[in-house]
């Protein structure tokens, strides 16, 4: 069976040890976790975690009920195969000798992200996105030269019906 | 109320109606000794904490209640871990108590500090660490709860010193619910019809029963269920005593080292009904040719037990009594046919399969330790408690001892551990005082626990141990003999102590028989001692536990003998 990218978000009591429970399960079983994020919700005693994971199927249904069994975790849903959106964002350095500086800007400007700090040798970007615009910039600065960058992974949620 | 946390502690565990613990002290518990002493649970002063658990698993396993234990912070806690992760694998209720350095110092590396919370993560059920007395009394509720209840399992409570000491103006916790905890004991019903129509069709059914059918207490609803429809039933280790094993249609158990014709069977059937089962790869061997023709109904109350290892027709989650009731009450109104007529050929097919290839060795000069536990069984007329060791001892007793009840075969199943078998036996002595308890011993594994002959010798349990001597680790050595060239490497134990004398300087009573007509007079004198007692068998040396599928085999290949 072939492996699938899945993105599964999850509402966890807020308490301490929590965490280290679903990254446990995860290296204890033998799964991996491609990007993981965490904060506090409405509910200040609820947390959701938005988690993606590389697995085929049975795997995935495997990983949901194991996530399900732990005691703090209150539910478990898979965002991918319905209608959600999903964002990331990240902060690229990148090289910015004077030659670039016009091309990266316009860069910016069409992928309508923001310069939030300014070097004399370098810009650093904040972009927001899906998956696909955050390739498609990347490879685009690549050639300028990428000095660092900070991702802070998938998050996402269901589409409401219209 | 004024109380201090260990006060409340104590509160609570009366509440929850704890009437024995077993433990060991040390510093940062004195203070919950101090008011223990004060209550009348009876505590259990082992004499090494993995004895402790043990007792504590064997005492759940023999009384149906929560096993409880107590230890002190640092080593105490980390003596525990084995216990706990073979009452995880097993799914035995029991809360353990861990001390732990006061909070202030968490996180220091304090004297005796060890983050047990974090090591027992992965093999508790659920864990906490207490660190307001304010939470105590919830706490202690919750984990006995989460302990007993859905799928069953080791939940820890790490306690500081500081929050045993602290006062606190105390207030009845409220009822216990957690949003994020609900286990399903009612099945779904339209997955109850379905497998009504598959057990109506089937013409070659078998029952596979195991640990989930013990803890559920459905074992006679299980009896009814094959009884109303003529289904033979095999069993996982952990399931064994759920089907009377003189029943006509029992087929002894399956596995690695089960029956021919209950592992034939299970590769031959085409309705595989499986109930509190989780499809260890010691019962599937390859899972790839595991009952290949079977439609497979999966009912168990863990979801994550179901589809794990093996693909199922008709999932079930629901608890196994409550399921089976409802599914017998389904099958009453069914028109099921002439089940003599219709379950005939498959029947005799089995019944071929038992009278070409049955369980079997033969006793010639020197004692095999099949005849001691076949013996042990005749003389106990299959009504004694028994726990075992692991092994080749572990296996024999599973073999020849016929159980006709459940909870009275107590064995670390999933995670194996030698040293379980005489500390089971003490916490299952001790629940059932009135019982007759006999740990099948190998002369390996109960040298890794022996210290608890102190134990049962201080609290008068008369519990019999059955050493199965064969001077070896029998079974890696019958490994090595199959499939390592006969290359004994690390196995030999021809330096065991001797096992009278052992028995005699604890204070117990010791007996031992070398020749085949010793056995029986051995057994009678032994069972019928009101001490603790010690009995060596000298046995063949190189015997093997047949059948056996060789590790990643289909279970119907079997070596036999
Ligand atoms: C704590 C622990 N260590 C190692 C093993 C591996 N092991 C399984 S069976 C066995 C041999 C046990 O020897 P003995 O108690 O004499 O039993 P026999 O097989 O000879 O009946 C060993 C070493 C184990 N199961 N548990
Ligand atoms: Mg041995």
């Amino acid at each position: 069976m072939t492996k699938q990218k899945h993105i599964l978000s999850i509402l966890v009591e807020n308490q301490p040890g929590v965490l280290s429970r679903i990254a446990g399960l995860f290296s204890g079983r033998g799964y991996n976790i491609e990007s993981l994020c965490v904060a506090e919700t409405t509910d200040p005693l609820v947390s959701r975690v938005t988690m993606v994971t590389m697995a085929d199927k049975p795997i995935v249904e495997q990983i949901m009920k194991q996530l399900h069994k732990l005691i703090n975790v209150i539910k478990v849903y898979e965002l991918t195969g319905s209608s959600y959106v999903q964002r990331e964002m990240a902060l690229i350095k990148v090289q910015a000798k004077p030659e670039y500086r016009a091309e990266i800007l316009r860069i910016v400007d069409i992928f309508r992200c923001k310069v939030v700090d300014v070097g004399r040798e370098h810009y650093t970007l904040e972009v927001t996105g899906d998956e696909g615009k955050m390739d498609a910039i990347l490879n685009l600065l690549k050639p300028i030269g990428i000095k660092e960058i900070a991702k802070t992974g998938i998050i996402a949620l269901f589409r409401e019906p219209k | 109320m004024e109380l201090t946390g260990a006060q409340i502690l104590m509160k609570m565990l009366k509440e929850e109606g704890v009437d024995t613990i077993f433990g060991f002290p040390g510093g940062v518990v004195i203070d919950i000794y101090d008011e223990l002493a004060k209550t009348d649970i009876r505590h259990i002063l082992v004499r090494h904490e993995q004895g402790a658990i043990h007792a504590a698993d064997g005492y759940a396993r023999a009384s149906g209640k929560v096993g409880v234990c107590l230890v002190t912070s640092g080593p105490g806690a980390t003596n525990t871990v084995t216990g706990i992760a073979s009452a995880y694998m097993d799914s035995i209720p029991v809360v353990i108590f861990t001390g732990q350095v006061p909070t202030q110092l968490i996180g220091n590396d304090a004297f005796q500090e060890v983050d047990i919370v974090g090591i027992t993560r992965p093999c508790t059920k659920h864990n906490y660490l207490v660190k307001h007395t304010e939470d105590l009394a919830r706490i202690v509720k919750e984990a006995f709860m989460i302990a007993a209840s859905g799928r069953p399992g080791p939940v820890l409570i790490d306690l500081p010193k500081d929050v045993s000491t602290t006062t606190i103006t105390y207030k009845a916790p409220k009822k216990i619910e957690l949003r994020s905890y609900k286990p399903t004991y009612t099945p779904n019903i339209k997955q109850l019809h379905s497998a009504v129509k598959l057990i109506k069709n089937a013409k070659k059914p078998i029952i596979f029963a195991g640990g989930g059918v013990v803890l559920s207490k459905g074992s006679k609803e299980l009896t009814e269920l094959a009884h109303k429809t003529q289904i033979p039933v095999t069993c996982s280790l952990m399931g064994l005593g759920v089907f009377p094993g003189t029943d006509p249609l029992w087929l002894g158990m399956i596995g690695m080292h089960g029956t021919y014709r209950a592992n034939m069977s299970s590769g031959d059937c085409d309705l595989l009904i499986a109930v509190g089962v989780r499809f260890d790869d010691r019962v599937t061997g390859k899972t790839d040719t595991f009952a290949p023709n079977a439609k497979i109904v999966h009912i168990d109350i863990d979801p994550t037990s179901i589809r794990k290892n093996i693909p199922v027709t008709v999932p079930v989650v629901g608890d196994c009594k409550i399921t089976l009731e409802l599914l017998n009450k389904l099958l009453d109104k069914e028109d099921l046919g002439d089940l003599k007529k219709n379950r005939n050929s498959w029947l005799n097919q089995i019944e071929k399969w038992k009278s070409t290839t049955p369980l079997a060795y033969k006793q010639k000069n020197i004692i095999k330790p099949q005849y001691v536990v076949e013996k042990l069984y005749e003389l106990t007329k299959g009504n004694a408690i028994i726990t075992t060791e692991v092994g080749q001892n572990q296996m024999w007793a599973a073999q020849y001892y016929h159980f006709k009840k459940p909870n009275h075969f107590i064995t670390s199943g999933g995670l194996g551990v030698m040293g379980f078998g005489l500390p089971a036996a003490i916490g299952a002595q001790i629940a059932c005082p009135k019982k007759l308890v006999v740990d099948i011993a190998g002369d390996g594994s109960i040298q890794m626990n022996i210290q608890e002959m102190a134990t049962a010798k201080q609290y008068g349990l008369p519990v019999k141990i059955v050493i199965l001597n064969n001077r070896y680790l029998g079974m890696v050595r019958q490994w090595q003999e199959l499939f390592y060239g006969k290359r004994y490497t690390a196995t030999g134990m021809e330096h065991a102590p001797d096992f009278v004398k052992l028995a005699e300087a604890y204070g117990a009573v010791g007996l031992r028989a070398t020749k085949p007509e010793e056995v029986e007079p051995v057994l009678i004198k032994g069972l019928s001692s009101s001490e603790t007692v010690i009995m060596e068998f000298v046995v063949e040396r190189e015997e093997c536990v047949y059948p056996m599928v060789p590790a990643g085999a289909p279970i119907t290949e079997m070596l036999l003998v």
